[in-house]
């Protein structure tokens, strides 16, 4: 039994007729990109002051990020999508949830979509900010205190300087993950990478070069990645500590 | 809350967790399964001293984990009816159902994530232990088999049941190929009787109540098997 392979199809018009269908999924590569750009730039943000509240004093302030951070974490990224993108918009004012809902495309998508995944990443980047931080000497906090530091400023000069640059390089790889991830959108009707092999291979019928080119375009963003961050990790390192990174689960 | 019709959640139920729930708890726990073996194995190649295995498994845990996950799930899709054909000889793709497609493909994918843990877990046996296994006049297989890798999968077990819970996530994207999985059901009903919120809400609440249990029970476990050193 054989597959006939026929690589040619990547230069053949697309149905829509906006150029060959390497171009169609190299366009979807960049929705894959923005998408997983736009939304990790909120996870940064949100998931460091969560990680961050979650390892203060105020015991309510613990609470509510634990809370947090449950929710997000124990509900299959595919069912948030749905909940962003079918339940959200019912559960608005009519005419916030209208305006939502009549968004031309790919924006109605794509919103839900960015949402969705800064905020399923964020609740993962609070875990590696508040295990950063934890794995500081406690002298380090001491030290702030026995100074006269308040909490805050002992966060600002002492705590978190530090711990930035120790969890840089587990951050990467939920950079990939953010990646990977924003592919779960297809199923939302955005047409980023995997979705446009996906409607590629219904097109053309060519399954496999269809989903093999995807995956050469995966592959090599990865490498792009890597090599970005390895760099940026070597100029951020904390000189004397031994970037060791903890086993844990996750994709 | 007017307008809303909760009822569908309990006309449906049967539904749901006959067909749906059965399909999803089946998947994980036998995909769980083979992706631990796989993995275990894997990670054995990994550590291979031998240039050309370690290269291969390191090879094909790289490639596992730079693609999507739902990707992988549409490549193995439409890959195993080929490759079943290619097995027994039949001129044409043979028919798999979506449950061993899905069954494939999670613990191909899987095997790959578990391979990193049961690599981390053999790396923290202390070298002393394969020493005196081969001291003892034991062969490879021996070695790992009655001391190294009981010894790594009970420190590796509260990660190894942790992954468990994300696989047991995971295996909703199977809705990409319209298995019927939990939500797979969940999302007929919606679809058949109109009612998306109702449905999705309830799926949420599911999802979350048997993750969050399984995860503290991962950490009570977490406290009991710890070995105090």
């Amino acid at each position: 039994m054989n597959y006939n392979w026929h690589w040619k199809v990547l230069f053949e018009m697309e149905p829509g007729g906006t150029g060959s269908y390497l171009h169609y999924l190299i366009v979807g590569l960049g929705w894959t990109l923005v998408t997983a750009l736009v939304a990790w730039v909120i996870a940064l943000t949100l998931g460091a002051v969560i990680g961050t509240l979650r390892t203060t004093s105020r015991r309510w302030v613990v609470r509510a990020g634990n809370f947090y951070v449950e929710i997000f974490r124990n509900i299959p990224l595919i069912v948030q999508m749905f909940l962003w993108f079918f339940v959200v918009p019912e559960l608005l004012p009519t005419s916030l949830g209208d305006w939502i809902k009549q968004m031309p495309p790919p924006w109605g998508s794509y919103l839900p979509a960015v949402m969705c995944l800064a905020i399923f990443t964020s609740v993962r980047v609070a875990e590696q900010v508040r295990a950063g931080i934890n794995s500081l000497p406690r002298g380090q906090r001491m030290a702030g205190t026995a100074m006269g530091l308040t909490e805050y400023q002992t966060y600002r000069y002492v705590i978190l300087p530090q711990s930035f640059r120790i969890i840089l390089p587990p951050l990467t790889s939920e950079f990939m993950n953010i990646i990977k991830n924003s592919s779960v959108a297809l199923t939302i009707g955005l047409l980023e990478l995997t979705g446009r092999a996906r409607a590629m291979q219904e097109f053309s019928f060519r399954v496999f070069e269809a989903f093999a080119t995807a995956t050469v375009i995966y592959l090599l963003t990865n490498l792009v990645v890597v090599l970005a961050m390895r760099a940026l990790e070597r100029k951020v390192r904390v000189p004397g500590l031994i970037g060791a990174q903890a086993v844990q689960a996750g994709h | 809350m007017q307008g809303f019709d909760f009822d569908v959640i309990q006309r449906s139920f049967a539904y749901l967790f006959r067909d749906g729930m059965t399909f999803t708890l089946t998947l994980t726990a036998l995909a769980m399964t083979g992706g631990i073996i796989f993995g275990t194995l894997l990670a054995m190649m990994r550590l291979s001293s031998v240039p050309a295995v370690s290269m291969i498994g390191g090879a094909y845990v790289n490639l596992m984990r730079s693609v999507p996950l739902v990707l992988v799930i549409f490549w193995f899709f439409f890959l195993v009816p080929y490759i079943g054909g290619w097995v027994t000889g039949a001129a044409r793709p043979i028919q798999v159902g979506a449950f061993l497609s899905a069954l494939i493909t999670f613990t191909m994918f899987e095997a790959a994530y578990y391979c990193e843990i049961m690599r981390a877990g053999i790396q923290s046996i202390a070298r002393g232990q394969v020493w005196s296994g081969y001291a003892l006049g034991l062969n490879y297989w021996q070695t790992m088999g009655f001391i190294v890798l009981p010894q790594a999968f009970r420190n590796m077990l509260p990660v190894l049941l942790t992954q468990t819970i994300i696989l047991f996530q995971d295996t909703s994207l199977v809705y990409v190929i319209s298995a019927t999985d939990f939500l797979g059901a969940a999302a007929k009903v919606a679809n058949r009787d109109y009612r998306l919120v109702e449905m999705y809400t309830f799926v949420a609440v599911v999802y979350f109540i048997i993750s969050y249990s399984l995860s503290l029970l991962v950490k009570h476990l977490q406290d009991r098997i710890a070995i105090i050193r």
